[in-house]
Order: C-alpha cells, then sequence, then structure tokens
C-alpha cells in the first residue's frame, strides 16, 4: 500500500472504478457523480469512512479538513438540492447523506473514531466487560461495598457517618476519573504509534506485528474505559 | 419549478411568506397584517379564520378554537393538566385528541388545515397564482407524532409540505442571510406555546446545527395564564364570584391577561377592566412588571435548563458563543431578555422581528429546495433519541439525540422460538431508560418465515428523513426480498383517516361555497324585497294596474324562493323582480326628477 498522503485519491478512484452508473450503464469515474450523466452515485456500502471523506486510515485527523470534506459533500449530496430530480436520485441522496453524517460523526470523536478502526482493521472494536479489569479489580470492589452501603444508608443514621462515606466515594470517584485520563492519554499515545506505523512498509512482518500489538493494547483500553465509565455514571448518579 | 411559500404556523399567529428576487418577504393581508392569528371559529355564518376569528373567542367560546398547535399530535391524557382555559371539549379516538364543535368532531390537523388554507388563500391572492407546495416551520423539539400532524394538515389544506424544518434553524437562516454571520451562535426561540433553543455553527454558507433542545408545552400561552390565574382569583377575592364556569368571561380574562402582558415588555405599570359575569360589575385591576415578573420568573427559568443541556450537547461553552439571536413574541419580555443575557453572557440579537423572522427563513428554504439558490445548506438534527423496546422493557437508542439528518440505523431481527412467523417491534423517542417513560412512535410486526429459532434475519432501516420523519423499511437477509411495513402510528392518523379528511376538506370547501351563495343570494333577496315594497309606497299609483300585478306576482316568487335552499331559484327570482319593476324604477326615477325641479323651482320662488 502506499506510503504517502496521496492515499485517499488513489483509493477512492479504485473503489468506484469498479461501479457502472445506474442511470447511462458507463463506467463511473468521478467520485460520486457519473462524469457522462452527471448523475449522483450511490456510496458503496463497502466504501470505509476514511475513504469515503478521503482521508488515509490514521488516528490524528485534521478536524478542519474533515469538516471541510463534511461539508463539501454535504453540499453534493443533500436532499435539498435533489427536490426536483428522480425518485431514484432523491433515493441516493438521501442514502448518501445518511451515510455521509454517519462518517462524519464517527471520524470527528477520537474514540469513536479508534473504535471504528478497531472494527475495521481487527473486527471488533471492544470487549464488553462484566468484571473489572485485572489492575483495577481490588480498588472497584472496595468502591461497590461503599456504593451499596451508601444506598442503604436510612434518615436516622448518623450524619457524621454518611458524611465519612460520602467523602470516601468523592475520593474514589476523583482517583477513577484520573484512571480514565491515563487511559486516554495512553490511547491518543497509541494513536501517534498507529499513525507512525500507517507510514511504513505494510509487507514487512514486523510492521505488521507491531500494528497487531498496538490495536490489541487500544482495544484493551477501549473496553476497561468503558467499563470504568459505566462505574463512573453510576457513582455520580449515586451522589447526585 | 412551481412556487414554493414557506409558512410559520404559529401556536398563536401564523403568517406565510415567499421568495422575492433574492429576498423573503412575508404576505400581507387585506387588513394590512401579516399575522394570521391561529384562530378558528365554527359560527352559524360558516367558518371564519384569523383576525375576525378573536371576536368569537368571547361571543362562542365553544366553538372558537385557538392554540390548537398544543394539540398537535398529542393525546388527551398528554394535554390534561393545560385544559383550564380551553372551553371547548375534547375526546380521544385513535391516540388522536379530537375537538367536539356541536355534532361534529375535528382533529388538530384538521383545524390546522383551516388556518392553512386562509394562508394558502392569501399568497394565492397576493401572488395571482395557485399554490400547491410549501415549506412548515415546526418546533425543533416537535418529536415524529407532531411533525407528522403538521404534515397530515399541509396535506388537508391541500398543500404538499415538501419539507418540515423548525422554527429557530428557519430563524437563523434569515438572519444569516441577512447579517452574513460566522461562527457560533444560539437561537433562543420563546413563541406562543413552544420553547426551543438551537446551537449553531455557521461557515460559508453552511448552517450547521450543532445541538437543540427545548419544551414544546412551554411558551407565552403559559404566562398569559399566570396573570390570568391571579386575576381569577382576585375577582373571588373582591367580588365572591366563580368564574371558571364561565367561559365566555375565562377567554376576555385570558385575552386581557395577554394584553397587559405585552404593555408590561414597555411599561412599568399597568391597569385595566374586566366585565363581570354577574349584572353589571366590573373588575378592576393594577399590574406592576415587577408582579409579573414574580409570578413568571419560574417560566423563564424553566428555560434554562433546556439552554444548557444544548451547549453541554454541543460541546460548547457561553463564552464561545459569538451571537445570541431572539426569537418569537415572547422574547420581548424584558425578564426574558435579561436571563438570556445572564446565561450567555452577551446582549441578544433583535433586530429582525421576532414575530417573522421564522416564516421568512421558511421562505429561504423553500427557495433552496426549488433550486433558487445553493448558497446556503441547512443541516439539522433530530432533538431527541430514536429506539426500539427490547428485553425488560429497557429502551435501546439506535439513533442518538443531536444526530445530523437524514439518519440511519440498521437492526438486525431474528427469532426466539421455532416456527415463530412475526416480530413484533416497538419503537420509541426520548431520553429515559425504560421504554414506558418515553414516547411510543409506532408498533409494527415483522413477517419472518417460518423457520428454526435464530435462522431467520431480518435487517431493519430506521431513517429519519430531512424532515426529522422516520420512515422504516425491512430486508430479508437471506432471500434479499424487501418488505413493506405496516407501522401503526401510536399518536397519530392513519393513512385512510388523513384521505377521509382530505376528501372532507373538499367537501366541506364545496359545502362552505354553496353555503355562502345562499347566504348572499338570500341577503340580497331581503334588499330588494323591501326596495320594492318601498318603491311600490312610493309609486304604485302612477302605474297600471296591470303592471302592478306583474310587479306583485314576481315579488311573491321571490318571497317563496327565498325559503327554498336553491341560490341559483332565489337570483332568477331576482332576477324577475328587476325585470318586472324596470318601468317602475324609470317612473319614480322621473317623478323624483320632476319633484326635485319642482322644488327647486319654489326653492328659488321664496
Amino acid at each position: 500500500m502506499d506510503q504517502t498522503h496521496n492515499i485517499p485519491a488513489r483509493r477512492t478512484e479504485l473503489q468506484m472504478a469498479r461501479s457502472m452508473c445506474w442511470h447511462c450503464q458507463s463506467e463511473v469515474t468521478g467520485e460520486y457523480f457519473c462524469e457522462r450523466c452527471v448523475k449522483v452515485q450511490p456510496v458503496s456500502k463497502e466504501l470505509d469512512y476514511f475513504t469515503c471523506m478521503g482521508l488515509p486510515r490514521l488516528l490524528n485527523i485534521n478536524t478542519e479538513e474533515l469538516e471541510a470534506r463534511f461539508y463539501k459533500l454535504s453540499r453534493d449530496f443533500h436532499p435539498d438540492f435533489f427536490q426536483n430530480k428522480t425518485e431514484t436520485e432523491r433515493n441516493i441522496s438521501l442514502g448518501n447523506s445518511a451515510l455521509l453524517n454517519t462518517a462524519y460523526r464517527t471520524l470527528k470523536d477520537p474514540i469513536q473514531r479508534a473504535e471504528y478502526l478497531l472494527r475495521l482493521e481487527a473486527g471488533s472494536a471492544k470487549d464488553i466487560r462484566t468484571s473489572p479489569p485485572a489492575d483495577l479489580f481490588e480498588e472497584i470492589l472496595a468502591l461497590q461495598e461503599d456504593l451499596e452501603e451508601f444506598r442503604a444508608v436510612t434518615p436516622g443514621q448518623g450524619p457524621g457517618e454518611v458524611d465519612t462515606l460520602r467523602a470516601r466515594l468523592k475520593a474514589d470517584y476523583e482517583s477513577l476519573q484520573q484512571r480514565q485520563h491515563t487511559m486516554e492519554a495512553r490511547l491518543f499515545q497509541l494513536f501517534e504509534v498507529w499513525d507512525t506505523l500507517q507510514g511504513r512498509d505494510q509487507q514487512d512482518v514486523g510492521v505488521r506485528g507491531e500494528k497487531d500489538a498496538v490495536l490489541k493494547e487500544m482495544r484493551d483500553i477501549l473496553s476497561n474505559r468503558t467499563y470504568l465509565r459505566n462505574i463512573v455514571d453510576d457513582l455520580v448518579a449515586t451522589l447526585g | 419549478m412551481a412556487r414554493i411559500v414557506g409558512i410559520d404556523l404559529g401556536t398563536t399567529n401564523s403568517l406565510i411568506a415567499y421568495m422575492d428576487g433574492g429576498s423573503p418577504r412575508v404576505i400581507v393581508g387585506q387588513n394590512g397584517r401579516t399575522l394570521v392569528p391561529s384562530v378558528v371559529a365554527m359560527t352559524d355564518n360558516g367558518l371564519i379564520v384569523g383576525d375576525p376569528a378573536k371576536d368569537y373567542l368571547v361571543r362562542s367560546p365553544e366553538r372558537t378554537i385557538y392554540s390548537v398547535k398544543r394539540f398537535m399530535g398529542k393525546s388527551l391524557a398528554d394535554v390534561m393538566p393545560e385544559l383550564k382555559y380551553f372551553p371547548y371539549r375534547l375526546q380521544e379516538q385513535g391516540g388522536v385528541i379530537r375537538i367536539q364543535i356541536g355534532d361534529k368532531t375535528y382533529s388538530p390537523p384538521q383545524i390546522s388545515a383551516m388556518i392553512l388554507k386562509e394562508l394558502k388563500l392569501r399568497a394565492e391572492a397576493h401572488l395571482g397564482e395557485e399554490i400547491r407546495q410549501s415549506v412548515i416551520t415546526v418546533p425543533a423539539y416537535f418529536n415524529d407524532s407532531q411533525r407528522q400532524a403538521t404534515k397530515d394538515a399541509g396535506m388537508i389544506a391541500g398543500l404538499d409540505v415538501l419539507r418540515i424544518i423548525n422554527e429557530p434553524t428557519a430563524a437563523s437562516l434569515a438572519y444569516g442571510l441577512q447579517k452574513h454571520t460566522q461562527g457560533i451562535i444560539a437561537v433562543y426561540d420563546l413563541g406562543g406555546g413552544t420553547f426551543d433553543i438551537s446551537i449553531l455553527k455557521l461557515k460559508n454558507g453552511i448552517f450547521e446545527v450543532l445541538a437543540t433542545n427545548g419544551n414544546t408545552h412551554l411558551g407565552g400561552d403559559d404566562f398569559d395564564a399566570r396573570i390570568a390565574d391571579f386575576f381569577v382569583k382576585e375577582i373571588r377575592a373582591q367580588h365572591g364570584l366563580e368564574v371558571e364556569p364561565h367561559a365566555d368571561t375565562m377567554q376576555t380574562i385570558r385575552l386581557e391577561a395577554e394584553q397587559a402582558k405585552i404593555r408590561l415588555s414597555d411599561e412599568q405599570k399597568t391597569t385595566g377592566t374586566i366585565d363581570l359575569p354577574t349584572g353589571n360589575r366590573k373588575f378592576r385591576y393594577e399590574l406592576t412588571r415587577d408582579q409579573l415578573e414574580a409570578r413568571t420568573t419560574d417560566l423563564v427559568e424553566q428555560t434554562l435548563g433546556p439552554c444548557r443541556l444544548a451547549l453541554k450537547d454541543a460541546g460548547v461553552d457561553p463564552s464561545e458563543i459569538d451571537e445570541v439571536v431572539l426569537v418569537g413574541g415572547s422574547t420581548r419580555m424584558p425578564l426574558v431578555r435579561r436571563r438570556v443575557q445572564e446565561l450567555f453572557g452577551k446582549v441578544p440579537h433583535s433586530e429582525l422581528n421576532p414575530d417573522e423572522v421564522v416564516a421568512l427563513g421558511a421562505a429561504v428554504q423553500a427557495d433552496i429546495l426549488s433550486g433558487g439558490t445553493q448558497d446556503m445548506l441547512l443541516l439539522d438534527v433530530t432533538p431527541l433519541s430514536l429506539g426500539i423496546e427490547t428485553m425488560g422493557g429497557v429502551m435501546s437508542s439506535l439513533i442518538r439525540r443531536n444526530t445530523t439528518i437524514p439518519a440511519s440505523a440498521k437492526e438486525m431481527f431474528t427469532t426466539y422460538v421455532d416456527g415463530q412467523t412475526s416480530v413484533d417491534i416497538h419503537i420509541l423517542q426520548g431520553e429515559r431508560e425504560l421504554a414506558k417513560d418515553n414516547r411510543s412512535l409506532a408498533r409494527f410486526q415483522l413477517k419472518v418465515p417460518p423457520l428454526p429459532a435464530g435462522v431467520p434475519r431480518v435487517e431493519v432501516t430506521f431513517l429519519i428523513d430531512a424532515n426529522g420523519i422516520l420512515n422504516v423499511t425491512a430486508k430479508d437477509v437471506r432471500t434479499g426480498q424487501t418488505q413493506s411495513i405496516e407501522v401503526k402510528p401510536s399518536y397519530g392518523l392513519s393513512d385512510e383517516e388523513v384521505e377521509r379528511m382530505i376528501n372532507e376538506s373538499f367537501k366541506f370547501a364545496a359545502e362552505d361555497f354553496k353555503a355562502r351563495q345562499l347566504i348572499e343570494a338570500r341577503t340580497e333577496a331581503e334588499a330588494i324585497l323591501k326596495a320594492t315594497h318601498k318603491a311600490l309606497g312610493h309609486g304604485g299609483s302612477l302605474i297600471g294596474p296591470e303592471e302592478l300585478a306583474t310587479i306583485h306576482a314576481s315579488l311573491a316568487a321571490l318571497d317563496a324562493a327565498r325559503a327554498k335552499h336553491d341560490h341559483r331559484a332565489i337570483r332568477a327570482a331576482i332576477a324577475e323582480v328587476e325585470k318586472t319593476t324596470h318601468h317602475l324604477a324609470e317612473v319614480l326615477m322621473d317623478s323624483t326628477l320632476k319633484e326635485a325641479l319642482e322644488n327647486k323651482k319654489l326653492s328659488e320662488l321664496t
């Protein structure tokens, strides 16, 4: 695969080259419009969001560029501009717009972007965790106990006891928040690593091995992060 | 491309606008006003809409409908708490409110259609062409049922609704067109019955909504009700009188409350009187702006929560907002302006008429749809999360709130037991965890081939279109066949019902027209009879007995015709009277002339 940043343009051409215009049956060489009859073409379902947006499969994205691309394609696809066209074209416009909106929303947010990349590269974004990650096990177990105790508190109990519990939960909350920040910081470090690896020779066995390791670590972080977030949300809801 | 008009179908007032050579323009009615009060009166003389209908609010409160927008897409239970000032009787049928007037019932879309028709007529008179296509605005926070009800209203009125757009975003279009603003703006829209807040990013002609929030049952009406409640209490205290059973007095109180509120936007203190139902007693009141604000401050507070949520969802800090735009008549209240300014830390803009800016924006959107301009593009969002009910009565979200529309989500369905032939799907809208706490949009049954459990694979696509309205399609993954789905709306008219209402509306239109012709013919007949009898009194002696007999015969014929229900027969009889009295008229004219001349001579002599 190409190593430079003109990957997107080439990819798009490759993706679209095999499709035929639904209207005039000629080969579609333009990006999303038939160059011969200028009809809008449905975006291929196999087209990934990075390609759709004309971006390389990297994790650090220039959001200005992404937005500009989104606006440009919105102008190409939006149903507002297909009101007077045939029903087929209106339906393509609707489908393309919906896909474009999903692509933009997914890539705009770094976490969703990483999860999406994992789905593309490794089949699934994350595991659904049902038990705490090993390094958090003790901490979370203690927290669960505190939470249960706090919920069981009756108005009759001494205010001192409630305050102590509340303070402990607050400390737990802060520690978990800190944990989350650390995870995210590591995740963003991995973004850099991934992007560097994408720039290297993709046929190299060593590069592939490194990429797999990065993907695995990102996947673990994302799984743990989701688990942690649910705990934190629960905590916030309980504390009010 | 035929002309597309933009319509602001408001709770209190409605407007219609069009694009006039690159700039939007609101159409002024024959009465010189742009606003058509959203009031419909069913009188003995037929249907009356707008300004003249307002008179009937007090004259025949039980036959005069206002604020019908509050009932759009709602069930009776939804609106129960706010019915105190509504004098008409409500029923429910198929999840849709029905308003009972006499022995007939009307759904809210039917009533809205009457307002739309009035606007349509106004535009047709002004533009001299038939209007068939429109863009209609709705509060951004309207759910699917409310949007669908608005679309139904358009159809019943004989208008093809090409697009439903959100009021604050429509306002931003008009505003952006005028001011060429770039950056992040907040549109605070407090109307007669609804509140919306939208945060938008304006860049190179793209109007991207980042987040929206609101309350579809909070507006000027609620402020009026607070003042009216105060009046009712005062009347009880001062006069020992319960006015609540008197629908006409209640309407007078409500309208007076509205006027007092409006005056207090400019004045610090206002006074007024209200006629009471018994005797000729009057209630005199004095109200200060401080009192008004004290009684309504919680209502203004209720708008701030949604503002904060919208900012949070947009990921925008109040300090990042470049401009705040005020929309809706209720933003004229100083308290509202103060609180908005405090929240956003900026003096809000109100250069454009807050009553008209939404209709102007609708006209701009209509122009975009008709291909008139491609410079501007609105990217709006869905205000509420869309999902389905899953096991245990939990809502599983498929499309999150504030997702840019069009938006779609796919979900795969299969069976739990062998040979199962259908899967029930319940579609919900809302932000709560449990299905029962969210708005039920629709239910439908997915047909599946009888196979072992887990084998069938049906992919259902939920698509929210650019109107914010849901479309559902299903595909059997194994066979690749698409299947049509009959979605039964939980709170909406069925297609058949809308169809029937469209037909009825045409029938009513024809009936109304016939009724009006009959009334006009009868009125004219009465006038002619009276005039002829008078003429005979003056000049009966000047004509021959035969002629006199002919005239009397024609008068008798007209008298008989006027009792019947055929306006053509009346017209014919009128023509006959005119023919037989032609000579009499001439004779009378001559004699009058002679008299006049004689009088003149006499006067000259003296």
